[in-house]
């Protein structure tokens, strides 16, 4: 028992030498933790090359709740999965670098590109050590053949080189910590003893295990349903300010983005075509995409006899794009959207938007009377 | 004259309906424990309710595909709960259509589209020729948005938004009375829900036919349906028309559900607290609950207690 406690004390004393360097830190500036630079991924495919992300710019701070929203097929996942350093064998990395800071074992600053080190090396130093991942299906992404207490020491025992007994003892006090009673029972359990909700929560402790500084959640609480649903990104936002994580949280759903995040980067067809801070994005949006995307959202105050619907389909990515992809979905593409495509322009403070109709040229374009008096009605309701 | 027809038209009666499924000899899951409800022809009734609290099993023992514990279900004036002879069997099977939830794996592979939304006009010969098949087929495609030259093509070939506009094709090509459509939309990105959740407006408005909507997210549950039962464990703890459901719940059940809806609106959502409940932590026991009619149109299950109780609070 002593050592085990020991150890806890150790890696919790660990923990708070880190927070108080952080917070140095904080106080001279914000610190880029993650910044991807011209990133471009495509997938070798027996129909030619399919290019899942054109170009992608992010930067990611200490202590940052960013959201990345965009539709199946816009290049969100691939982004994190890249981050994470898992590739399929038919991915490539044509152009671009993702730079990562952080601190090793010996306590050194480090600064890698993850984009050019082998797929063996992230796995082994950066992969669930620094960055950490909580997958969208909880049925999935668990091992129905092993218990939960090996499932979660796992990554422990591997990167922390601890022994079974102290990786045991953390882990009890990690099921603890993610809201699951009885540990010592669940420890032994299958994934199928448990509801959906808590194999969510075993994922997210297995995502802990090893202390990360990213937490990226992809699609977190798609395969829960409501009530479940608020509980885990209520865990998720308490962990994040116990542990002073930086969570990235890819998802469509704006109703979860808008109780999460501070930070919203809306991706559409391989490219961010929108970010800016939450209050940006949802009460000044700028990009006919957003505007589409936040008028299709039905909440509980709608009334109208219709929703809006994005008009088409999304765009194929095989074929070579001209101009601005979602010009066709556009109502209001202008000529120059069919023939250039849009650089992010900036709007105001940390809003940058890829449209043309943010150009200084533009004609100034309101915002659908629709989308107005809902956001009207929005800002109305918070007073 | 013609709309007080047309609300005394009840299509789907649901009386008692029970459904236990039985693990072994101690141990009986009751997915559906004593519901009732019942459907005019032509609204859109929608049953919310989280994982496991039996919204599916219902959906899926009123088309009979499972065999009902106890209970009875009219359809169409047809009593269609216990074993069915070949007529109604007939009549059940092209008057009552179900839409699935996942897109991807609701559609066999190895047909092609005009194969898979022919499928059941085959099964039960209602064309009398080649041509006529295909003219069916071509019609119901065009109404839901795609296009002939799809026909041909296999389900792989599709998006998300589009298979489940095939699904939509197949259940309707039958020109169903009823269609049930169990959490037909979850699967699908947030702009392709919209569409779908207009193309199935537009075709209740054109057809007439009348859904049984199955899901748990309760915003779009709003916007589509004219009644509402909210499930858990089995029962239908409350139901009533929407405005009853939305704006003056009464059951904690629905108070909870309803305080955990994310809305889009950060500001606001920041401030809401997600209210708790447990019916075993608060003594409830649905088996107890008897119907209290609250209006003509809202219902909620409890015992006497309780109702007073949480009259007092609403």
């Amino acid at each position: 028992m002593d050592t085990a406690e020991d150890i806890l004390e150790a890696v919790t004393g660990r923990r708070m030498s880190l927070l108080e360097k952080k917070d140095k830190e904080i106080s001279m500036e914000r610190e880029a933790i993650l910044t991807i630079r011209n990133l471009e991924v495509s997938f070798q495919t027996m129909h030619g090359r399919f290019r899942a992300i054109r170009g992608l710019d992010f930067d990611l701070y200490r202590g940052d709740t960013v959201a990345i929203v965009g539709e199946s097929g816009s290049g969100k996942s691939v982004t994190a999965k890249c981050m994470m350093g898992i590739r399929s064998t038919n991915e490539r990395i044509e152009n671009g670098e993702i730079m990562f800071t952080y601190i090793d074992g010996s306590g050194e600053r480090r600064t890698v590109n993850i984009a050019k080190i082998s797929e063996n090396e992230v796995r082994r130093t950066i992969c669930g050590r620094h960055i950490a991942m909580v997958f969208q299906d909880p049925m999935t992404s668990l091992n129905p053949t092993v218990t939960i207490g090996r499932q979660i020491m796992e990554g422990m025992i591997d990167h922390n080189r601890i022994s079974k007994q102290a990786a045991k003892e953390k882990t009890l006090h990690l099921l603890e910590e993610v809201g699951i009673d009885e540990p010592l029972k669940r420890f032994k359990q299958y994934p199928h003893q448990l509801s959906g909700g808590m194999r969510q929560r075993v994922v997210i402790a297995i995502a802990l295990a090893c202390e990360p500084d990213v937490l990226i959640c992809d699609e977190p609480t798609t395969a829960l349903d409501v009530t479940i649903q608020w509980k885990i990104l209520e865990l998720i936002k308490r962990l994040q300010k116990e542990r002073d994580l930086t969570v990235i949280y890819i998802t469509h759903d704006l109703g979860v983005v808008a109780k999460v995040a501070e930070h919203v980067c809306v991706m559409y067809a391989g490219r961010i075509v929108e970010k800016g801070s939450i209050e940006d994005i949802y009460y000044d949006p700028r990009h006919p995409y957003t505007w589409g995307l936040l008028s299709s959202m039905p909440d509980l105050s709608t009334d109208s006899e219709r929703l809006f619907a994005i008009p088409g389909n999304p765009v194929n990515l095989m074929e070579q794009v001209h101009g601005d992809p979602f010009a066709p979905r556009n109502p209001f593409a202008m000529k120059i959207d069919f023939e250039q495509e849009p650089p992010l322009f900036h709007v105001k403070g940390n809003h940058y938007c890829a449209s043309w109709l943010c150009h200084p040229d533009a004609p100034k374009q309101e915002l659908p009377p629709s989308l107005q008096t809902k956001i009207d009605r929005m800002l109305k309701e918070v007073g | 004259m013609g709309e007080t027809e047309r609300f005394d038209d009840i299509l789907l009666e649901v009386k008692g309906l029970k459904k236990h499924f039985r693990m072994n000899r101690n141990y009986t899951v009751k997915a559906v424990d004593g519901i009732s409800f019942s459907i005019q022809r032509g609204e859109t009734y929608g049953l919310v309710g989280e994982s496991g609290s039996g919204k599916s099993t219902a959906g899926r023992s009123i088309i009979r595909l499972y065999d009902i514990t106890d209970g009875s279900i009219r359809f169409d004036g047809r009593e269609i709960g216990g074993s069915l002879d070949a007529g109604t069997t007939r009549h059940l099977r092209t008057n009552m259509q179900m839409i699935f939830q996942d897109p991807m794996s609701c559609l066999n592979p190895r047909k092609k589209v005009i194969d898979i939304i022919a499928m059941g006009l085959d099964v039960y010969h209602l064309y009398q020729n080649k041509a006529e098949r295909e003219e069916k087929v071509y019609r119901i495609m065009e109404k839901v948005g795609l296009s002939r030259e799809h026909a041909t093509r296999y389900p792989h070939q599709f998006s998300g938004g589009q298979r489940q506009r095939i699904g939509i094709a197949r259940a309707l090509v039958m020109q169903p009375e009823l269609v049930i459509a169990d959490e037909c939309i979850s699967a699908l990105d947030v702009s392709i829900q919209a569409q779908v959740v207009n193309l199935m407006r537009d075709l209740q408005d054109e057809l007439g036919v009348t859904y049984l909507f199955i899901a748990h997210d309760l915003s779009l549950v709003k916007y589509i349906s004219d009644k509402i039962g909210v499930m858990h464990y089995g029962h239908i703890v409350e139901s009533g028309t929407t405005e009853d459901i939305f704006c003056t719940p009464v059951h904690p059940y629905t108070k909870s559900l309803l305080s955990a809806v994310p809305e889009p609106n950060p500001l606001a959502v920041r401030k809401k607290v997600s209210v708790h409940y447990d019916p075993r932590e608060m003594g409830i026991d649905y088996t107890k609950g008897v119907y209290h009619a609250l209006s003509e149109t809202h219902q909620i299950k409890c015992t006497d207690d309780e109702l007073v109780r949480w009259m007092r609070e609403a």
